[in-house]
């Protein structure tokens, strides 16, 4: 006889949320989203911020990343293994960005003594 | 005979799931290496960017035509169009039917408002003179971010089957899981969206 693969459809009243945040914490995320994209734009437009524009940009733009990442798509409450197949190819996706900038604009530029 | 239940699995959803080597919903993790090799794919297409960028030897170039104040309003639409997912989300697993139903149709105002914008935005440039082959920034311009306005449209036409879904009541709590996904979908639309604006946008 065939193993019973049981999948219990719970009741109506039983929690699905799986320790996932409330709407509270999620309108809170959505307020601090707001704030930096601001600040990113707010950055861009000041000169005299020229000099560190690039760097707080990065900065800003990988925390609004990694709050998306961590809140709305619940890799800090999900398993680990969701993080894992997630964050492997991006991170190597990301080698591939920073390996072709030093490639194509960094290292032609430098001179060689 | 055996029974395969397993109700302790940590990211079942609260409720039981069929048994799995990995003791986690395959639907999901499938879903979640899918994710991870889109983020190959637009890292390809931001690799190229960023390679030819200020590279074009004719115009128009990238300080001239891009405007932030337009793209600002549609990145802010974009993130709002996210908290609203989360929203329908939690109204789903909480059983809330009219607040997911509400929450899952500003999800899909926002996403074709977000799209509205991306079209006057390609239209502007067509008739600035910006095409696909006229320079560097065009080919490399259009490629990446017509491709993520694909997405967010693949994103809206799915949003919009599980919203007839939804009205015709055949979401239930236990079916959440097929809405959790399709939001997982457009929070990546969302993260790639982060990156796009600040590498084009307002680092030039």
């Amino acid at each position: 006889m065939a193993d019973t693969h049981t999948h219990a459809h719970a009741p109506a009243h039983e929690d699905h949320t799986s320790g996932h945040p409330t709407w509270r914490t999620y309108v809170v995320v959505g307020f601090i989203l707001t704030a930096i994209t601001g600040i990113e734009v707010a950055l861009f437009y000041i000169p005299s911020l020229a000099n560190i524009l690039v760097p707080s940009l990065l900065i800003l733009s990988a925390l609004k990343f990694a709050i998306v990442v961590l809140f709305y798509m619940h890799l800090k409450f999900d398993d680990r293994m969701f993080s894992r197949v997630f964050f492997a190819p991006l991170f190597l996706a990301a080698l591939v960005v920073i390996g072709m900038i030093l490639l194509f604009k960094v290292l032609p530029g430098l001179e060689i003594s | 005979m055996a029974d395969h239940t397993l109700s302790h699995a940590p990211a079942a959803h609260g409720h039981a799931v069929p048994y799995t080597s990995t003791g986690l919903n395959t639907f999901k993790l499938g879903f979640w290496v899918f994710l991870g090799s889109e983020c190959l794919f637009f890292g390809s297409l931001i690799a190229t960017y960023m390679t030819y960028k200020n590279e074009s030897i004719v115009g128009p170039y990238s300080t001239q035509i891009l405007d932030i104040p337009l793209t600002s309003i549609s990145t802010f639409v974009l993130l709002m169009s996210s908290l609203a997912m989360v929203l329908a989300l939690d109204g789903v697993q909480r059983g809330r039917r009219t607040y997911a139903i509400a929450s899952l149709l500003g999800v899909i105002l926002l996403g074709a408002t977000f799209l509205g914008f991306q079209a006057y935005e390609f239209t502007h440039f067509y008739h600035a003179g910006l095409k696909l082959q006229t320079n560097l920034f065009g080919s490399t311009f259009f490629v990446l971010t017509g491709f993520h306005g694909a997405h967010v449209t693949i994103g809206v036409i799915w949003l919009m089957v599980l919203l007839v879904e939804m009205l015709r009541g055949r979401m239930p709590p236990a079916r959440s899981l097929t809405l959790e996904i399709a939001g997982l979908y457009w929070h990546f639309v969302d993260i790639v969206w982060i990156i796009i604006f600040t590498l084009i946008y307002l680092i030039q």
